[in-house]
């Protein structure tokens, strides 16, 4: 079924009707609003009242994660605090997180948009979900809470973790959907066949996978080793969480929702928009969004789309996965890390810049290692075991508690760790993704 | 009386103490005492050797990370109880032993330990005061 039918099969030409409304309405809104945006709207001299057609969008300036860090916590807001009804957080590039924050209504949209990304990935008003993404200030968990209540699913929240009991529950109430990321779900098939049970016989016919790159092989094992329907969810914090686009059953490229989140494909270097088809940057704009509603921002994810319709009836463009990134984040076990980050961290330790190196691994059917190698030098090398063993451990604990992801720290030899040209490769990814 | 001890940080792999001894044998840097502490990734070799200044250098040279540690090396009776009495003197003035290790030789009558103590000023003043005798680089070089 297509929760909202009348929107997602609507004509493209209503739909640009919708479109441009609501974009002439949000720029009035953050002008008034927002005094970053009336800074930038001014600095780009554009006014709101020029703002009459989606097609003047160009005419706006960009957002970028930068615009995020520099007016944390609430500067990009355009709504008082008091009109938030939630808050999530997560770890920013270097220094300050990433808030973000949504009214009563914000929360409605959300519902909506993960009402139709559940719809459209399959589930039936009548299903019972598990949702095996973190519950908390990672937006996975309650985003698909959020829209399986919508749906009227029947949920069951196990949140990320405790692989045995996830395959319990499954066996004993018949969950038709699983939603987690997809290295979860090829790491539980491992966790069963040592339980003895066959991942083949699972009650799950329906997953919903995302939060981190992935292949179509990768879906091509997921599906074999299952016996399920395996789509791909794509969402940022940013603009919502999970819930901008999913994939139908055909698997053709993501639908995104261009009702509510409208999608430019620019190229990272000039800004303007590339040819239909061609891969560039996906700049997203909340059209409804009250809380914080972003314009023009930059996702630093690379994808393709397309504006055919697609078989499934649904109207709005479609994108391709995630091809790359414009920037150096990786994702790890679904979150996102920056090698900013870490050597953020490490520059407020004494003697472990600038020699270290980021090693990211996946063992066939594991979740992702991180290694991080810290170069020894005589500014913090000790004759004592004790004081190695507390300044590995003090490095571990202090980028675990800003990347939010468990690392391994070890400590290596000067030189050992590559040097390129001077400039030393800093983040290792083995992971065939 | 303190000696210096050269301290130096290892990887735990194959071959790696090997190279960095042979590095002093080719540098005629004689070693005098040797230990080393081990993790499941790497280790911590102390060594006194009989010319610390050299033998840092070459390991500078070479980019092997290495530190000078104030250690005290003693003359220990070489009978029942030589060490236990030492180590009552230290326990008796509150001294805190981080590690301590024996010497490849004696020295006259004597066998030699090193102490590496939490405060060596302090640990060398309370061995003499008690007349236990620590020896100095000179001693040791020309052993």
């Amino acid at each position: 079924m297509i929760w909202k039918e009348d929107i997602e099969t609507m004509p493209l030409e209503d739909l640009k009707n919708i479109q441009s409304e609501r974009l002439a309405a949000l720029a009035k809104y953050v002008y008034k609003n927002c005094p970053v945006y009336k800074t930038k709207f001014d600095d780009a001299g554009v006014r709101p009242e020029d703002i009459k057609s989606i097609d003047d969008i160009t005419k706006l300036p960009f957002t970028t994660k930068i615009d995020m860090r520099d007016h944390y916590p609430f500067g990009l807001f355009s709504r008082p605090r008091t009109d938030l009804v939630e808050i999530h957080v997560s770890s920013g590039t270097t220094g300050n997180p990433t808030l973000v924050g949504y009214t009563r209504d914000d929360i409605a949209l959300w519902s909506d948009v993960m009402a139709r990304t559940l719809c459209c990935a399959g589930a039936e008003p009548d299903d019972t979900i598990q949702i095996a993404y973190g519950y908390g200030l990672f937006t996975g968990g309650l985003g698909f809470h959020y829209g399986a209540l919508e749906m009227g699913l029947t949920i069951i929240p196990t949140s990320s973790g405790q692989t045995k009991r996830q395959l319990r529950i499954m066996q004993d109430f018949s969950p038709r959907i699983l939603a987690c990321t997809p290295s979860y779900a090829l790491y539980m098939v491992e966790e069963a066949k040592e339980m003895g049970l066959d991942p083949k016989a699972s009650s799950w016919e329906i997953g919903v996978f995302g939060a981190e790159p992935w292949s179509e092989s990768i879906r091509a094992e997921i599906e074999s080793e299952w016996n399920m329907l395996a789509t791909d969810v794509y969402g940022l914090s940013e603009i919502i969480g999970p819930g901008v686009s999913q994939e139908c059953h055909y698997k053709d490229g993501l639908h995104i929702y261009s009702d509510v989140f409208y999608p430019e494909i620019i190229d990272p270097e000039t800004g303007r928009a590339v040819a239909e088809g061609e891969d560039g940057e996906l700049v997203i704009t909340t059209l409804t969004k009250q809380g914080i509603p972003l314009i023009r921002y930059r996702t630093r994810d690379i994808v393709s789309m397309t504006a055919k319709p697609c078989r499934c009836g649904r109207t709005s463009p479609r994108t391709s996965k995630i091809k790359g990134r414009t920037d150096d984040m990786i994702v790890v076990r679904g979150i996102n890390v920056f090698p900013s980050q870490i050597e953020h961290v490490l520059l407020g330790i004494d003697g472990t810049h600038p020699h270290y190196q980021i090693i990211i691994d996946r063992q066939a059917h594991k979740l992702d290692s991180v290694d991080i190698m810290v170069e020894v030098d005589e500014r913090i090398f000790s004759d004592e075991i004790k004081k190695m063993r507390e300044l590995e451990a003090r490095i571990r604990d202090e980028i675990q508690a800003v990347l939010s992801v468990g690392v391994n720290v070890k400590l290596v030899e000067p030189k050992t760790i590559q040097r390129s040209e001077g400039k030393s490769k800093r983040v290792i990814d083995k992971r065939s993704l | 009386m303190k000696v210096r001890q050269l301290s130096v940080f290892l990887e735990n792999r194959k071959g790696r103490l090997c190279e960095v001894c042979s590095l002093l044998g080719d540098n005629k840097i004689n070693i005098r005492a040797l230990t080393v502490a081990e993790t499941e990734t790497f280790g911590v070799l102390r060594i006194v050797v009989d010319n610390p200044d050299k033998a840092a250098q070459v390991l500078k040279d070479h980019k092997i990370t290495a530190n000078i540690t104030n250690v005290v090396a003693v003359e220990v009776k070489d009978k029942p109880g030589g060490l236990a009495g030492i180590l009552k003197v230290v326990a008796d003035h509150d001294i805190n032993v981080e590690y301590m290790y024996g010497f490849v030789e004696k020295s006259s009558e004597n066998a030699l330990m090193v102490f590496r103590f939490e405060d060596p000023e302090q640990a060398a003043k309370v061995l003499a005061e008690h007349g236990i005798r620590a020896v100095g680089e000179q001693d040791i070089a020309g052993l």
